[in-house]
């Protein structure tokens, strides 16, 4: 099976305290440690398992600037093949829709039978793999935390819902997925694993070689633009307990008794 | 002006939350919006939930085949691309299943597509201003939206107080015929329901709940000991889960379980709303996190900035001791 998966670069919110930079126009970028997004991590490691089983190659696919090489070495270093990195300064500030046609430049140019994708990424608007498949007509499922290949045309894939039950389908291949976090253990990756891979050649297109007019993507062809960022004022938060760590346990000692949390 | 659309998620004759809270949002778009309603299902159930909401929309659109019997939204995004017209303004709810149609049907009607947005700061022409929030809710962005050619906006459950005037008594309009000759290449088979653990975290009355702050399998332990001495229960976020630490069954959130506890004591959880969208009750919640920004402070009644691993072992020996 040849399988694509779509992986993006972003902050790592387990190392980092996101937060506004001086003027609005971004998050204060000096010093974030950045990763695979986790999501996009989870599907990678599904698509080696599926190849392992089944045969064919797994290829990752980032679009980003230089940086975005590491993240999909990293993921060469786990098993994937192959690695495509798709850059242009035209792509910047693209938005969802933006984003979705870079790829799908890109995936008509090979042949895929399985597309997967994180669930969603940093912006947390889980869009990217939904819209590529409506773009490519190619049946999609989201949210995937189970995949079963049944045939060479077809899978059955679990769909985690509310509750955390799992919503079962069948769905034709060539198909799209996102996949939900949990769905399998993926790898550790060592210095060693990044060394084996680190001069393979990650070949890198941009808006002219995919054939894309730069006036359709980046800022220039976002209907949805993000104008600032900031911190929402929602009123008093929490009565923040201080002082020594002593005197906090003991005046959450109380609180927690007038409140029935100690019995 | 654009005509406004809303979906409705439903279950077992009964309107989900969100079916009110659309309008809600809808009314922040455009205060004398006219909104109608999108309910598709099959038999008495729909008819029923049609009932229900016509009380609140001015149109109620009823899609009945038995092909819409579970909702898969392949089959529902082929639908609204022929029932909605091009300029069309449609809220769903980002639930599993909004995020399963929407990104697509978005591009199929060559409308914008906003995910997850949580407040309207009005409509100047053509352009929608929004807030939606990034990184987990670390911070909020101000988003514009040229919605010229139609929107798909995905609202987030529970971030618009429900509108409850129930002030419509609309008509319910049969376009069930549109459902006809539709076929997809994904079919529902079965849903699975999640398994129970050995703990019922929904009867818990105190929860020490942790999430990646714990930072290690190890250190669960800690969380253990705190709530033997409280009398309480352990219960997690989902990376916890992910990384198998704890089982399924003690994961809060909408993913998880929906606990009601007295008292919620979160450890190293930064507060993101698919979590927070698993405690009812309003508890008395207490958050201990060592970023002073973590999102949680904001929903929590007592905060505490401190490293929870010396925290609450420090905080389990003093309940010790007092007992
Ligand atoms: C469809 C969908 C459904 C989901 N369902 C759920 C769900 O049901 N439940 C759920 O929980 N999540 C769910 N999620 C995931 C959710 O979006 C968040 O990723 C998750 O809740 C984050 O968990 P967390 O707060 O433990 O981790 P993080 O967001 O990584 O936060 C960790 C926190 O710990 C703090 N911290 C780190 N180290 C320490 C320390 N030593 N001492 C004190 N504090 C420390 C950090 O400052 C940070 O605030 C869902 C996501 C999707 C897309």
């Amino acid at each position: 099976m040849e399988i694509l998966v779509c992986v993006k670069r972003v902050p790592d919110t387990a190392e980092n305290e996101i937060e506004v930079n001086n003027d609005g126009s971004d998050i204060s970028r000096d010093d974030l440690v950045y990763s695979v997004n986790e999501w996009d991590n989870y599907a990678v490691e599904e698509a080696i398992q599926i190849r392992d089983n089944v045969g064919g190659t797994v290829t990752v696919i980032s679009v980003g600037d230089d940086d975005s090489e590491e993240v999909l070495r990293r993921e060469m270093a786990m098993g994937a093949d192959k690695g495509i990195l798709l850059s242009d300064d035209a792509f910047n500030g693209s938005d969802g829709k933006g984003l979705a046609s870079i790829l799908k430049a890109e995936v008509e140019k090979g042949k895929y039978d399985l597309i997967m994708a994180g669930a969603q990424a940093d912006a947390g608007a889980g869009q990217v793999g939904g819209m590529l498949a409506a773009m490519l007509d190619l049946p999609y499922a989201s949210l995937v935390n189970k995949v079963e290949v049944v045939d060479d045309k077809k899978l059955k894939v679990g769909r985690e819902v509310e509750g955390g039950n799992v919503e079962m389908n069948d769905i034709e291949l060539p198909c799209v997925l996102s996949i939900q976090t949990g769905i399998n253990e993926p790898r550790y990756v060592g210095i060693r694993g990044i060394r084996k891979v680190a001069s393979v050649e990650i070949p890198v297109h941009n808006a002219s070689d995919l054939g894309i007019s730069p006036d359709t993507v980046g800022g220039a062809g976002s209907r949805v633009k993000v104008l600032d960022y900031f911190v929402p004022d929602l009123g008093e938060g929490a009565e923040m307990l201080e002082g020594s760590t002593e005197e906090i346990v003991e005046k959450l000692v109380e609180l927690l008794k007038a409140k029935g949390g100690i019995k | 002006m654009t005509q406004v659309f809303a979906y409705i998620i439903h279950k077992d004759g009964v309107a989900d939350d969100t079916a009110l809270e659309l309008i809600a949002a809808a009314k922040k778009i455009q205060a004398d919006a006219q909104v109608t309603a999108i309910v598709t299902g099959s038999g008495s159930d729909l008819d029923a939930v049609c009932t229900e909401v016509a009380a609140s929309y001015n149109e109620v659109l009823k899609i009945d085949n038995e092909n819409l019997a579970y909702p898969n939204a392949e089959i529902i995004r082929a639908l609204l691309l022929k029932m909605l017209p091009s300029d069309a303004i449609l809220l769903v709810p980002h639930t599993t299943f909004g995020m399963d149609l929407a990104p697509g049907l978005s591009i199929k009607l060559d409308a914008a597509f906003v995910a997850d947005v949580v407040e309207f700061e009005g409509l100047d022409g053509s352009t929608l201003k929004l807030v939606r929030q990034e990184y987990s809710g670390q911070v909020s962005t101000h988003v514009s939206c040229d919605i010229s050619s139609g929107g798909v906006i995905n609202i987030r459950p529970g971030a618009f107080a429900p509108d409850e005037s129930k002030a419509a008594s609309g008509t319910v309009v049969d376009k069930s015929s549109e459902a006809q000759g539709i076929t997809v290449k994904r079919s529902y088979l079965e849903t699975v329901v999640a398994e129970v653990g050995d703990v019922d975290i929904t009867k818990s009355d105190v929860l020490v709940s942790v999430g990646r702050g714990i930072e290690d399998e190890d250190n669960i332990e800690i969380a253990h000991d705190l709530a033997e001495v409280l009398g309480a229960d352990v219960s997690c976020s989902r990376p916890i889960v992910d990384s198998k630490w704890l089982e399924k069954s003690r994961q809060v959130g909408t993913s998880g379980q929906t606990v009601k506890p007295k008292v919620y004591i979160a450890c190293g959880i930064s507060g993101s709303f698919q979590h927070l969208g698993g405690i009812k009750g309003s508890p008395f919640m207490v958050a201990i996190n060592k970023n002073s920004k973590a999102p949680i402070f904001q929903v929590a009644d007592v905060g505490i900035v401190a490293d929870i691993l010396e925290f609450i072992p420090e905080f389990a020996d003093k309940v010790k001791e007092m007992k």
